[in-house]
């Protein structure tokens, strides 16, 4: 398959950056996103590859950088707006699970880093996510001390509970629910760890507090404010839904009536 | 300067050395804990556990990694479980057992000591990780699930659906972020360590750079932890993430740490096949799977045939035609064998001819009994998850047609050596998780690396670690302007401006194919004399040609993956050779490292216990020359030894 890529090229977090349109040929069906872009990049290092390269005096912008390291769909990392859309066409699986037989032949796709003013970019594609460990600083935790646990089968928990704690605890931490929301919320992220560990008896004790600092400390780093769009929700490529979104809620409305 | 090679294990009976050794470490006062800083790199469930609880006991740490949150180190891909021996299951389970069974797996080339140490701590891991919140899978009433795994008769292994390590290292983040937030931790994200600095003999700091802005970086501290996972990567394609690496265990190597085993590496039976030129990492289909599924190939060639050239479906052929090869060698253990047996099994029925796809590198894991059995639904309950991921990417449900499957490069048994106290030849440096060398001898049982990276992390390392501080609180931490660590820095500058220097026109991912296919034919699954010998001399043509024609664009001061790459393959370099030297040397067979000439009349592994049995320890003597071996003997005190049988 051949392929025109348009891709936003940005020096560093200063430069206001462009795209540029690169044409790639000869790829096969059952290559990945993150495998083209390898591909892209060899040119662009055979091409560009004179004894000096870009800001050492060449002309091309060099090879692309972008995230990614586990390329299994679990890490996270990987983060690209492909034609518009939060990891591209396929549902439910982030960038590097997305594979070249979901597009056309001859097709030209434009690339984007994941925007928003809670992620500055760094380079290229690759933007700054901290905010979120930030996020889970604030309380993404149960206060345990190691070696004070007790014995892992006193604390009884439902099959069907822990599934459903399980379903929110599969957030990746990508941040396509950002990327994707005109309001650039981070609330699918926040409600998923809230409501993962809300379900939880080891975590009820401290709901309500995590719920509250967690969502002041969203409002604090430049996150915007849910309306209730549930744009999120369909760009999750880990099937988070709203739902956490209503438990979060009620954490959060538990903690401000005990105030 | 064998002497080096202290273990320090403690003497007395077996299950009484932990406790012993415990009771005779130094403590540090409460109040003298926050003027000791520590320095672990890596974020993994070794670097993550190690500093969440340093950092709870008062010290102050420092941690690094290379990925942009500490929460995306490449423990999260583990996806079967983790072990422990609760004996929830009632199967006659024990420390005893689950310790047993990791050395016999290791095909007895680990330490008792440390092996009885790892079962007993294994235990409480699963109280700590339930108490963080990880959502471990429950039966109806609500009790913890078990499965079972490779290489073992009791199920014993507990596990979050097929993403076991991603909920365990998000535990143990979560604990890290609650240090990080206590102010007792801090976190450095895109920090990739450059080099060790040792002075007067003792670890004390690192040199690191900043990935964002390029610049090399100075930190001081009074203890370093290395907790930089494994280094199979060295083979180019493999199941690690792609930031894994071999680096901070070389540079720690060549400041005078010794290298454990280092030809020890696991090749794990189901992968995904390589399915072209593109292909940039495999992909593993988690162990569980062989709970139930059956692997098979057909006994007809003209099956094969048939099914290279896509003119039937695995599901055509009928039962007599199949040949459930693992089940018809090993009646005992079935499609439960260790990893290193199912994957010369596999190899060896893809040699033989009866390779399922096109290039005849792959067989059938089968899943069509286990549907009738147990039921969709509970099928996917278990497996739901990897079905969905095997679809997305070869596009063939494995709901319909068996999955085809292949080995690949997975693990490193070999590390950075380490006493009983997880401390290296170099006082003051410590290496835990898959980057130390010491639990799983000649090859790891699957549901191990998760318990091992969170036993040294979580129970072992804040135990040990402040014997060695005990009497240093009164010393500052390292002055960052000290000489050695002027010098250690202009050596990192050195390398870096050598790389950029070189001009040449070859991507650094070409190269590293290169030393892949090199490592994958000359010191993979099956290894002899002359093919090590040569793979040695093509390593070091293949290092040669990297100085004269690599090609690194960019700049140092900017974020510059070509150049951080680069320096990462300049290390695999060393690693691969180091690799083949050890299983050079190695004449016998034993465990993941199979030497042709060292066989049994049907083909298993044989050992030589008279010569080998011991932990190669490899000290560097400096650039181009040989590395200088060490042995520590391993003498067996409280099982007997015996051949590893999977058969009856
Ligand atoms: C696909 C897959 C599935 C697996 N499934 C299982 C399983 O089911 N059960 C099991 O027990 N084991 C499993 N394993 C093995 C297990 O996951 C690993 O052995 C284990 O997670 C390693 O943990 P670690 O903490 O030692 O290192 P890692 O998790 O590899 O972490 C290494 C850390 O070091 C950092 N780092 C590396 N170099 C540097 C540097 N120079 N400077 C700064 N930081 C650096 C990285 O950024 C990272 O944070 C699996 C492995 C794979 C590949
Ligand atoms: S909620 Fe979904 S989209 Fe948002 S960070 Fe988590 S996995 Fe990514
Ligand atoms: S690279 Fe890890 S989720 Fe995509």
């Amino acid at each position: 398959m051949d392929f025109n890529l348009k891709i936003w090229r940005q020096k560093n977090a200063k430069d206001k950056g462009h795209f540029e349109t690169y044409r790639v040929t000869g790829i096969e069906e059952d290559a990945s996103f993150l495998e083209v872009l390898d591909i892209l990049n060899e040119q662009l290092i055979r091409e560009g590859c004179d004894p000096v390269a870009v800001e050492r005096g060449c002309k091309s912008s060099g090879p692309v950088s972008f995230d990614h390291d586990c390329r299994e769909g679990i890490c996270g990392a990987c983060s690209l707006f492909i034609d518009g859309r939060a990891h591209g066409p396929d549902e439910g699986v982030t960038v590097c699970q997305l594979f070249m037989r979901h597009f056309k032949d001859g097709a030209t796709i434009t690339v984007e880093p994941f925007r928003s003013r809670a992620f500055p970019i760094i380079k290229d594609l690759v933007v700054d996510r901290t905010a979120f460990d930030k996020i889970l600083q604030a309380g993404g935790f149960i206060s345990v001390r190691t070696g004070s646990a007790q014995d892992a089968n006193n604390i009884l928990i439902p099959h069907e509970q822990a599934e459903e704690s399980m379903d929110a605890a599969a957030c990746v931490g990508c941040g396509a629910c950002v990327a994707t929301c005109k309001n650039g919320s981070a609330m699918l992220f926040v409600a998923a760890r809230v409501s993962s560990l809300a379900l939880l008896p080891q975590g009820r004790p401290e709901a309500a507090r995590r719920a509250r600092n967690m969502v002041a400390k969203m409002d604090e780093l430049g996150f915007g404010n849910c309306t209730n769009t549930r744009a999120c929700e369909l760009e999750c490529p880990k099937g988070i839904t709203v739902a956490h979104i209503a438990r979060l809620n009620r954490e959060f409305l538990k903690a401000k009536f005990s105030e | 300067m064998a002497d080096k090679l202290i273990s320090k294990i403690p003497d007395g009976p077996l299950a009484e050395k932990w406790t012993k050794r415990k009771s005779e470490l130094r403590l540090v006062n409460p109040n003298n804990r926050r003027k000791l800083e520590i320095i672990v790199v890596g974020t993994g469930l070794g670097g993550a556990s190690a500093a969440a609880s340093l950092g709870e006991l008062g010290y102050n740490v420092k941690i690094f990694c290379i990925s942009d949150s500490p929460r995306r180190a490449h423990s999260i891909a583990a996806q079967g479980g983790i072990n422990a021996a609760k004996n929830y299951q009632n199967d006659n389970d024990s420390v005893y057992r689950l310790f047993y069974d990791t050395i016999k797996g290791g095909d007895y080339r680990s330490r008792e000591a440390n092996v009885y140490r790892l079962a007993e701590v294994s235990g409480p891991i699963i109280d700590q990780c339930v108490a963080q919140g990880v959502p471990f899978a429950r039966e109806y009433g609500g009790y913890l699930d078990n499965r079972s795994f490779g290489g073992v008769q009791v199920s014993r292994t507990f596990y979050a659906r097929g993403q076991t390590g991603q909920q365990l290292l998000l535990g143990a983040y979560a604990a890290l972020n609650r240090q990080v937030a206590a102010g007792t931790v801090t976190s450095y994200p895109r920090y990739e360590m450059l080099d060790l600095v040792v002075i007067d003999g003792q670890a004390k700091g690192i040199i690191a750079r900043n990935l964002v802005t390029g610049k090399l970086e100075r930190f001081g501290a009074h203890a370093v932890v290395i907790a930089t996972g494994g280094y199979g990567n060295a083979y180019f394609l493999s199941t690690y993430a792609m930031y894994s690496n071999g680096s901070a265990a070389m540079q720690c190597y060549r400041r005078g740490a010794y290298f454990g085993n280092p030809c020890f590496a696991q090749i794990h039976p189901t992968c995904i096949p390589v399915h072209g030129e593109q292909q940039s990492k495999l992909t593993l289909m988690s162990e569980s799977l062989r709970n139930d599924g059956r692997i098979w190939v057909p006994k007809k060639t003209e099956d094969v045939m048939k099914l290279r050239k896509r003119e039937i479906k695995a599901s055509q052929i009928p039962e007599e035609d199949r040949d459930y090869y693992l089940e018809r060698r090993y009646p005992a253990f079935g499609n439960l064998v260790p990893r290193d047996v199912a994957s010369r099994a596999a190899k060896e029925r893809c040699d033989a001819g009866f390779g399922v796809n096109e290039n005849g590198l792959a067989v059938f894991l089968d899943f069509s009994d286990a549907i009738k059995r147990l039921g969709r639904q509970r099928v996917q309950e278990r497996y739901g998850n990897l079905f969905d991921m095997y679809f997305k990417i070869t596009d063939v449900s494995p709901w319909e047609e068996p999955m085809m499957i292949y080995p690949a490069i997975h693990y490193t048994m070999g590390g950075i050596w380490v006493d009983y106290d997880l401390q290296t030849t170099i006082p003051g440096l410590y290496a835990i998780g898959e980057a130390n060398f010491s639990d799983h001898g000649g090859n790891r049982l699957g549901a191990s690396a998760l318990m091992q990276g969170l036993a040294d992390g979580y129970f072992i390392l804040p135990v040990t670690l402040p014997d060695y501080l005990s009497n240093k609180f009164f010393e500052p931490k390292a002055d960052t302007n000290a000489p050695e660590f002027e010098q250690t820095e202009k050596e990192v500058q050195a390398r870096i401006d050598r790389l950029f220097a070189v001009n040449g026109k070859v991507s650094v991912d070409t190269l590293h194919k290169k030393l892949g296919n090199i490592m994958w034919e000359y010191v993979g699954m099956t290894r002899n004399e002359a093919g090590l010998k040569e793979g040695i001399k093509r390593i070091r043509e293949l290092r040669d040609y990297f100085w004269e024609n690599v090609c690194v664009p960019g700049t140092q001061y900017t974020f510059n993956q070509e150049l951080e790459k680069a320096l990462r393959l300049v290390d695999f370099f060393d690693i691969g050779e180091l690799m083949a030297i050890d299983a050079l040397h190695r004449k016998e067979s034993c465990g993941g490292h199979f030497r042709e000439e060292s066989q049994t009349p049907d083909g298993e592994t044989k050992r030589d216990d008279k010569n080998f049995m011991y932990v190669a320890a490899w000290e560097y003597k400096g650039e181009g020359k040989e590395p200088v071996l060490h042995k520590e003997p391993l003498d067996y005190q409280f099982i007997k030894v015996a051949t590893r049988n999977y058969k009856d």
